[in-house]
């Protein structure tokens, strides 16, 4: 995946608490790592923006070790019921949560330790089979403890990479500071597209709310930073168009919809500060990058996704399936491109499966293209909404709610999830309840309380109407 | 009419969806809500609680309980 050999004597890492590491040293790390792994099998990452954490990855990544990338904050319940679906044969995680495991530690590197796993009851050889083109696979909600996983390949990491390096123009100078979580499918096309190119990664775990976070992209002289939507409505909070950043020249959106009168405010202020701001689109199935808005054209598409990423295509198809020829007519977005995963998973037998979307994907989001040829998303076919750039699926927090009280009705637009219950008095138990299984603040949540959840004729919940009620 | 350590402590709990009693040794991460979608809603709670608006620079420096009655205390002139 990386080559790390050719950067050699280049500055791979530097982390926020002044540790670095070469390329050289990274290639003597990563050795050591995958020799300290007594047989072939599946590595959890429970992922934190520190050194130890990232060592991990790029070693898993670079010594083709199979790996899943889990958020290495939450709760123990959620991880071993994970752990009991895939019966990982080794966790690679902080030092400090050894002990709420049961295993042997084998490898320690800075803080962080490989657990060699054993069970009671283990799956058979043949069960725990992996497909050898399997390399890494992420989370498809941040937020629930789904076991479905994203399979992604070698091949669909490398070209999105490259693709990204291409397009952003990345090369051994830039020093990108990676506050993204690692485990996030946005984190980990940052490291990946600039550890390809021998640039500098800035680690951080701190957030653009911490004074330090500030000190470290100042002293290290950051060239690019990379955010969510709502990392950019709290910079605009934060007076970040008034910060003296001369080294900053790149800011990255990706993660979902930004409000497009703020972009336009980013987009004005790059260009006027000889800065780009580059609007980006994407999922995690498709590694996760699949447009981007060339910054030249910023200016006057600031709503745009832009266009697809080199080596991808766009179309887009209506409810039969035709693909739409005009300009300005909606229809589903499906791309194109090496990038796609090769399907999902949610069990450990499910590693063995090979591709099963041979480089399509079928988006869920509704878009049309303009004649420029720029496309802009509309809607979503799927109810789901995104949660500071992380996937929130409706009917599973609707699932949630109902273990408390029958009778609700879930509706959300990105960053607020609306909970309508017809039973008084419950609003601060479903909140907390929420907050506990999604890992969301509690200021994503408003639970409304109505006469009767509107219903069809044959029962179905009535979606639209209750978002007008919003 | 709540006095202003009441208002104070009001935003707090409503920010951080947290009981009174574990207040006055609060800091930023220090439990789940309090992450950055927490940090603004508290700063926005203030804001409305005190009628004030906050600085930029204050918003990184409320990283306490104890920052956030300090601050408010020299920079906005409210006594406790």
């Amino acid at each position: 995946m990386f080559d790390l050999q050719k950067y050699s004597s280049r500055l791979a890492i530097r982390s926020d608490i002044g540790e670095s590491i070469t390329y050289a040293e990274l290639t003597i790390e990563t050795e050591k790592f995958r020799d300290a792994i007594p047989y072939d099998g599946l590595v959890f990452i429970l992922c934190e923006n520190v050194m130890g954490s990232l060592l991990g990855y790029i070693s898993c990544m670079t010594k083709h070790i199979p790996c899943v990338l889990l958020d290495g904050s939450k709760d123990i319940e959620l991880i071993q019921h994970l752990i009991a679906i895939y019966h990982p044969e080794f966790i690679w995680l902080s030092q400090k949560r050894v002990g709420e495991f049961v295993g042997t530690v084998i490898y320690k590197y800075e803080n962080y330790s490989m657990l060699q796993m054993r069970y009671d009851r283990d799956f058979s050889e043949k069960d725990k089979e992996i497909n050898p083109n399997l390399l890494l696979c992420l989370t498809t909600s941040g937020s629930t403890a789904s076991p479905k996983f994203v399979r992604l390949s070698e091949k669909n990491l490398r070209s999105n990479a490259e693709s990204i390096a291409e397009y952003l123009q990345i090369d051994e100078n830039e020093r990108p500071v990676m506050s993204l979580p690692m485990y996030y499918s946005f984190g980990m096309s940052v490291i990946n597209s600039h550890l390809i190119k021998g640039a500098t990664i800035l680690l951080t775990d701190k957030t653009v709310l911490q004074r330090d976070f500030w000190d470290f992209i100042k002293e290290e002289k950051a060239t690019s930073i990379a955010g969510v939507p709502y990392t950019y409505e709290m910079l605009r909070r934060l007076n970040f168009f008034c910060m003296d950043l001369p080294y900053l020249k790149t800011m990255t959106q990706a993660g979902g919809k930004m409000i497009s009168a703020y972009v336009k405010e980013y987009v004005d202020f790059a260009e006027a500060n000889n800065k780009r701001f580059v609007v980006m689109y994407g999922q995690t199935e498709a590694s996760p990058r699949m447009s981007y808005l060339p910054h030249d054209k910023a200016v006057d598409k600031y709503a745009s996704i832009g266009i697809a990423i080199p080596g991808g295509k766009f179309s887009l198809i209506d409810a039969g399936g035709d693909v739409i020829k005009d300009a300005d007519v909606e229809g589903e977005l499906v791309y194109e491109g090496e990038n796609v995963c090769l399907g999902y998973s949610e069990k450990r037998q499910d590693l063995q499966l090979g591709d099963e979307n041979q480089g399509i994907l079928y988006t869920g989001d509704i878009a049309k293209r303009d004649v420029d040829g720029f496309f802009y998303i509309e809607g979503r076919m799927k109810r789901f909404v995104k949660v500071m750039g992380n996937r929130c699926n409706l009917d599973a927090v609707e699932q949630f709610v109902k273990v408390i009280t029958a009778d609700c009705a879930c509706v959300g637009v990105d960053d607020r999830i609306s909970v309508f219950v017809t039973q008084n008095g419950l609003e601060d138990d479903i909140k907390h309840f929420l907050v506990a299984k999604t890992g969301f603040n509690q200021s994503v949540f408003r639970v409304l309380v109505i006469a009767v959840i509107p219903k069809s004729n044959s029962g179905k919940i009535q979606y639209p109407e209750l978002q007008r009620m919003l | 009419m709540m006095n202003n350590l009441e208002k104070l402590n009001q935003a707090f709990v409503d920010a951080f969806a947290i009981d009174k009693k574990y207040l006055k040794d609060l800091v930023y991460k220090g439990v789940s809500n309090w992450d950055s979608v927490g940090q603004m809603v508290l700063i926005a709670n203030l804001e409305e609680a005190f009628d004030i608006e906050i600085k930029s620079d204050d918003i990184m420096d409320i990283n306490s309980y104890e920052a956030a009655v300090l601050i408010l205390m020299r920079k906005y002139n409210i006594s406790f």
